[in-house]
């Protein structure tokens, strides 16, 4: 009896792939024999689109990279905007974009991890009760600077508001909940048979691996490897801060969902130790014009996002928008290594592997 | 004599009908053009609308489980569920079964035409023939046929003809992976499955569904837990639901087998699924459940009906909960777990009933008594013995570490 191979499309438009990603994937009955990914269905130009509006109107284009995280994207930019332009953030300013980044990288972990179990078949259960939580957060958003998903909170400098009173009561309130809902979370899956055995030991990313492919972000942790910029490199007011870093011990599906789990509970700690250490003033010094114009130069500040390095590489020729700008974007990156991770494994854990990278289609192809 | 021929309808259309002088009392008008041994006019026209009814409650039935697992899967995922149109949403699945009939039906043009429009259907008629030999009650059935027990084993098999056919006249890759791993599946998990009822039958010692019912001292589900659990996994499999929905799989093939279908042949196939769901409880209530036995103080067929809602609600329970299984989890679960589960319930009840033909009541506790024994230690000792893992790890639930400062 012969068999042949079977060569599918899967996508842009399919139930998991997170957006408008495809893969030409090769099947030898159910087992995976080869997988092209094709990126680029979602492209906008945004890179080019930043040459042509000033510093602080490329926030909004930032916001539309990684939707599901606009706060870190907005920090990585404004980051790297105060570099080239010499510009020293207020210190209220500086706490409320950590408050902001921490919240972000929660509600984005919720979504990771909901949309993975999504992937596992689970029919939507967990998904909602995440979801449910990253209301919550969105609501807080909105309270911070009136939007919910595509925030442009920060500035150069700062915040350009600060958060409401009745803010800290709600933060207050969250940060008290979500222990308890992780909790519930945790014994719905991390024990759950079928999740074990759909995850462990799935697309399993070997130390070597990780390093040599450039993964960064809670993927690399997975594979055992100790590297969080706000660790190494810290950026804002995170070495004032502390906070422990979940690592995984075999870097397969297993570990990646466990390191997102547990770095939600990392980024309430850090939340609480932010509120306690916020005082009152200024949310943006007085000194930093609106129209930024940095000096002629580069820069590129790497920040640890929801899904990885995140970094802008600006380049300024001295006028009102960068000459340049270039995005280091993580989900990118982390995605390069599809391929080598699911060959050899069956058609259902393509999709749970791809979840569990976490990439953003808007990021991708930005 | 079968209950269509005891019923009231049958006589009042008899009576009508004939010219048999006995019933004379219960005539109104009198058509009286038939003899009586002419008497199956008057069973056609009977049957008819007992059919009629049957086909209409079944549809009926199908989009009250439609609101209700919508419902009810709302309340598991902290939301309300379709609540806009009708009272508490009722009329929901109303307004899609007629938004399902007017959609544009779009046939791919590499599809098997006969087979195409084959599918749905044979997904459908089949289930409504497991409807009409359930015994509702003692008293409510249309007919008890002497071997239910097969017939219920050999029907409820056919739709995975049905998945098969569907995948493969659809010429789309989707479908035909569906397809083929229906077929797998549902193969392996009808031999669980018959192996478990053949355990309700030597209990029965009957093959006829109204005697599984009056021979249940204890329900089964009591008497013979390892049987059930075996039969309930195996039927949520042979349904296609979660988490054993590796057929339609939304998160992997789209829609599996129904992918490239529209219109009311998507509606069929949705139908079919949920109409089997229903059937299958109805079954498992006849089975393990004891079907219409219950204290008094309620009528027996609100007694079934109350076991089929119960059991219908463990298969949506299911759905909320559990995340998919592969497939070859899936084989492994069906032939190195439930078949071997399947054959010692069988192979212990057989030397039970051997040793005790007819048992007392203490007899029964105690058969009742080490068949929870076999029961525990057979599912802690495969639990044990089984590692789906792809690797042959143990799977273990673990933690993570922590960076060092």
């Amino acid at each position: 009896m012969t068999s042949e191979l079977v060569t599918m499309n899967i996508g842009p438009i399919h139930p998991s792939t997170h957006g408008v990603f495809r893969m030409r994937v090769t099947f030898d009955g159910e087992t995976i024999v080869d997988a092209e990914p094709v990126i680029g269905y979602l492209h906008r130009g945004s890179e080019k689109l930043a040459e042509e509006r000033t510093y602080v109107q490329v926030v909004t284009l930032t916001d539309r990279m990684d939707y599901t995280a606009s706060m870190t994207n907005n920090q990585a930019y404004i980051l790297s905007v105060e570099k080239l332009s010499n510009i020293t953030p207020s210190n209220r300013g500086v706490w409320l974009r950590m408050i902001a980044a921490e919240l972000q990288r929660i509600a984005a972990h919720s979504v990771a991890t909901g949309f993975l179990i999504n992937d596992l078949g689970a029919w939507h259960t967990p998904l909602l009760y995440l979801l449910r939580e990253r209301e919550k957060i969105l609501e807080l958003f909105e309270m911070m600077c009136g939007a919910r998903i595509t925030n442009s909170y920060l500035r150069p400098g700062g915040v350009f508001m600060d958060a409401p009173d009745e803010f800290w009561p709600s933060l207050n309130r969250f940060l008290d909940e979500m222990p308890g809902r992780i909790d519930d979370i945790e014994n719905l899956l991390t024990g759950n048979e079928i999740v074990l055995v759909r995850t462990q030991n799935v697309a399993t990313v070997t130390k070597e691996q990780a390093i040599n492919a450039s993964i960064t972000g809670p993927m690399l942790r997975a594979s055992g490897v100790d590297w969080d910029l706000r660790h190494r490199n810290p950026y804002d007011f995170y070495s004032q801060v502390s906070f422990r870093r979940p690592m995984g011990t075999v870097g397969d599906n297993n570990d990646r969902y466990l390191v997102r789990i547990n770095e939600i509970r990392e980024s309430l700690k850090i939340i609480e130790q932010c509120i306690d250490m916020i005082e009152p003033g200024p949310v943006i010094p007085k000194e930093v014009p609106f129209l930024v114009r940095p000096p002629n130069g580069e820069s590129y500040v790497p920040i640890e996002a929801p899904k990885g390095e995140l970094g802008f590489y600006l380049v300024s020729d001295g006028g009102i928008a960068p000459f340049r700008c270039h995005v280091r974007a993580p989900s990118l990156i982390n995605l390069t290594l599809l391929r080598d991770m699911v060959i050899g494994y069956k058609i259902a854990d393509l999709f749970v592997t791809f979840g569990s990278i976490d990439v953003n289609m808007g990021e991708v192809d930005r | 004599m079968g209950p269509i021929r005891d019923s009231f309808l049958f006589e009042f259309v008899y009576c009508h009908l004939s010219t048999d002088l006995s019933c004379d009392p219960i005539r109104i008008i009198n058509f009286s053009f038939i003899g009586a041994r002419l008497d199956w006019i008057a069973f056609g026209i009977t049957a008819f609308f007992w059919i009629f009814a049957f086909v209409n409650a079944a549809l009926i039935g199908v989009l009250v489980l439609i609101w209700g697992e919508r419902r009810l899967i709302g309340k598991f995922q902290a939301r309300l569920g379709p609540n806009r149109w009708g009272p508490l949403g009722l009329f929901t699945p109303f307004a899609d079964a007629i938004k399902v009939m007017f959609k544009e039906d779009i046939e791919p043009t590499l599809s098997d035409k006969f087979i195409y429009v084959l599918a749905p259907i044979l997904m459908v008629v089949p289930v409504f023939m497991i409807f009409p030999i359930i015994p509702y009650s003692a008293r409510s059935f249309l007919t008890d046929i002497s071997v239910g027990v097969v017939f219920v084993l050999a029907i409820t098999s056919i739709n995975s003809l049905s998945v098969l056919m569907a995948g493969w006249a659809s010429g789309n890759r989707f479908a035909i992976i569906g397809g083929i791993r229906a077929v797998a599946m549902l193969l392996s998990y009808e031999i669980p499955m018959g192996i478990a009822a053949a355990g309700v039958v030597l209990v029965a010692g009957s093959l006829s569904l109204s005697e599984v019912v009056s021979n249940q001292t204890i329900p089964n589900a009591l008497f013979q837990p390892l049987g059930f659990i075996t039969f309930l996994i195996a039927s949520t499999a042979e349904l296609n639901r979660s988490p054993f929905d590796i057929t339609e799989a939304e998160s992997e093939l789209v829609a599996g087998y129904m992918t490239d279908y529209s219109s009311m042949k998507f509606g069929l196939f949705y139908l079919g699924e949920f109409m089997a769901t229903i059937a299958s409880s109805a079954v498992i209530v006849v089975f393990y459940f004891s079907g219409w036995r219950g204290p008094g103080f309620l009528p027996p067929e609100l007694w079934f009906v109350l076991k089929w809602i119960g059991v219908i609600a463990i298969f949506i329970w299911f759905r909320a909960t559990f995340p998919r299984l592969r497939i070859d989890q899936i084989m492994a679960l069906a032939w190195k777990g439930l078949f071997e589960l399947s054959l010692l319930n069988i192979l212990i009840l057989a030397m039970m009933i051997a040793i005790w033909p007819d048992p007392t009541g203490l007899q029964l506790l105690l058969m009742t008594g080490i068949n929870w024994i076999v029961f525990v230690l057979s599912i802690y000792i495969f639990g044990r013995l089984l590692s789906p893992d792809l690797s042959g790890n143990k799977m273990k639930k673990r933690k993570v570490v922590y960076g060092l400062d």
